[in-house]
């Protein structure tokens, strides 16, 4: 996985963000309502995109893009 | 345990009943249009039926029952067997079921006891209700299951009051050597008790005239007491997305069947989200896993019933199908069964009229 796909895939996702409006370093508060929600979007997205599961601290926790890529990165490597 | 089936048994079939109100998630005026317009998409529920005070989940599961058994021309002494799946019981004590017994007009010959569960609710109770028939010889039984889980809601909780719809339903069961077996996969984890509970009113949390009433502030748009169901979404949501594709998975394997053999996948209805990744995670198309969220919203142990009954009704009546149905959520408690469903009764939902 790369973090440019990751992104594309995220734009998609959410019906609030526009294609290419997110950048490694965009700040998730900022870019769109990073409410309860929309936290279980993210979190069905990447279990069906990925096969990884993330708690609600380790959301609660990150505070951008790249943090949430980072997540779910190691994740899948920890998968094997 | 692992899976198990239960030979002999039949479902004849199956009604079910919802209150006459109905409301509007649009309506909701506790969060602001944006925010109201992105969770009625996301969970999946446009309307959904409130009972009003005084009605009960035995109520509707009543209305449910005599209507299948006049389909069926069931006389109510011949029925031996009943059992209340329900976590909305009429009262503390006495069970629900011998309420229902009496009300319905059964001998005093019939078995009746309640089981306390929810969202796997159906499944584990047509596994007890098969599992007694089968060994019992037993051969009319009627299984009752539902909530009213809207009283019990508090209004200023926007993760839990759109979600959730009121229902009953009755389902009829019969003994006959040519049935295919069912087979069951039940599974539970008690560590998670508290991602779905009602604290309060037990003997655990004694109902308090100061603490139990007092509504706290749990984060923004969400207040309740000590009687309201208390939802932890991340928690059931992980939970789910974990556990029942495994145990789908599991029980497939060991009856020697694949998804391909599958008529219909009839998920609990929890919301759109969940049953929709579920849905994806099993790589099956849409119109093989019905949903009937957006009517009824989560009926609790009643979805899947009410799920066959609107969505897939005239089908179980004229045709014999493999389906599969798993329940999963409050316990935390989760488990599929495999039947085969052959022309069965399954009446239009029914509306229990406001008195």
């Amino acid at each position: 996985m790369n973090i440019n796909d990751f992104i594309l895939k995220v734009e998609a996702e959410f019906e609030d963000l526009e294609p290419g409006s997110l950048t490694p370093e965009t700040i998730l508060k900022e870019a769109f309502t990073w409410d309860s929600v929309n936290a279980l979007i993210f979190l069905a997205h990447v279990n069906v995109e990925y096969d990884v599961e993330l708690s609600a601290n380790e959301l609660i926790e990150a505070n951008t893009i790249q943090d949430l890529y980072n997540l779910v990165e190691v994740k899948v490597i920890n998968k094997g | 345990m692992a899976t198990f089936s239960v030979p002999d048994i039949k479902i004849s079939g199956i009604a079910a009943c919802v209150p006459e109100d109905i409301y509007f998630n649009e309506n909701y005026d506790w969060i602001e249009e944006k925010e109201r317009k992105t969770l009625i998409k996301t969970i999946g529920v446009s309307q959904k039926r409130h009972a009003r005070q005084g009605t009960t989940t035995a109520d509707l599961c009543y209305d449910a029952g005599i209507e299948l058994i006049r389909l069926l021309e069931w006389n109510p002494t011949d029925i031996e067997l009943i059992i209340f799946v329900s976590q909305s019981r009429d009262y503390i004590i006495p069970a629900t079921a011998g309420l229902l017994q009496h009300k319905m007009g059964m001998t005093h010959q019939t078995i009746a006891f309640d089981i306390g569960l929810g969202c796997s609710g159906y499944v584990y109770g047509l596994s007890v209700i098969g599992s007694m028939m089968s060994t019992g010889k037993i051969k009319k039984a009627l299984l009752f299951t539902g909530d009213i889980s809207t009283l019990n809601t508090s209004f200023r909780d926007k993760s839990a009051f759109p979600l959730f719809g009121d229902a009953g339903t009755a389902t009829a069961i019969e003994l006959d050597s040519n049935a295919k077996p069912m087979v069951f996969n039940l599974q539970t984890d008690g560590s998670g008790y508290d991602a779905i509970i009602i604290p309060d009113g037990g003997i655990r949390n004694f109902a308090d005239k100061d603490t139990s009433f007092e509504y706290h502030k749990i984060s923004d748009g969400i207040y309740r007491n000590g009687f309201n169901i208390a939802l932890d979404g991340i928690k059931v949501f992980n939970f789910s997305l974990r556990e029942v594709k495994k145990n789908i998975n599991n029980l497939l394997a060991d009856s020697g069947l694949t998804l391909d053999q599958i008529d219909f996948i009839v998920l609990h209805q929890a919301n759109k989200l969940m049953n929709e990744t579920i849905r994806k995670q099993l790589k099956q198309p849409e119109e093989k896993v019905p949903l009937s969220l957006e009517e009824y919203g989560n009926t609790s142990s009643a979805s899947i019933p009410l799920t066959m009954v609107t969505q897939l009704g005239s089908e179980l009546e004229k045709s014999k199908k493999t389906l599969l149905l798993s329940g999963f959520g409050v316990g935390l408690s989760w488990g599929s069964v495999v039947l085969e469903i052959d022309h069965i009764q399954c009446p239009s939902i029914l509306i229990h009229p406001n008195s």
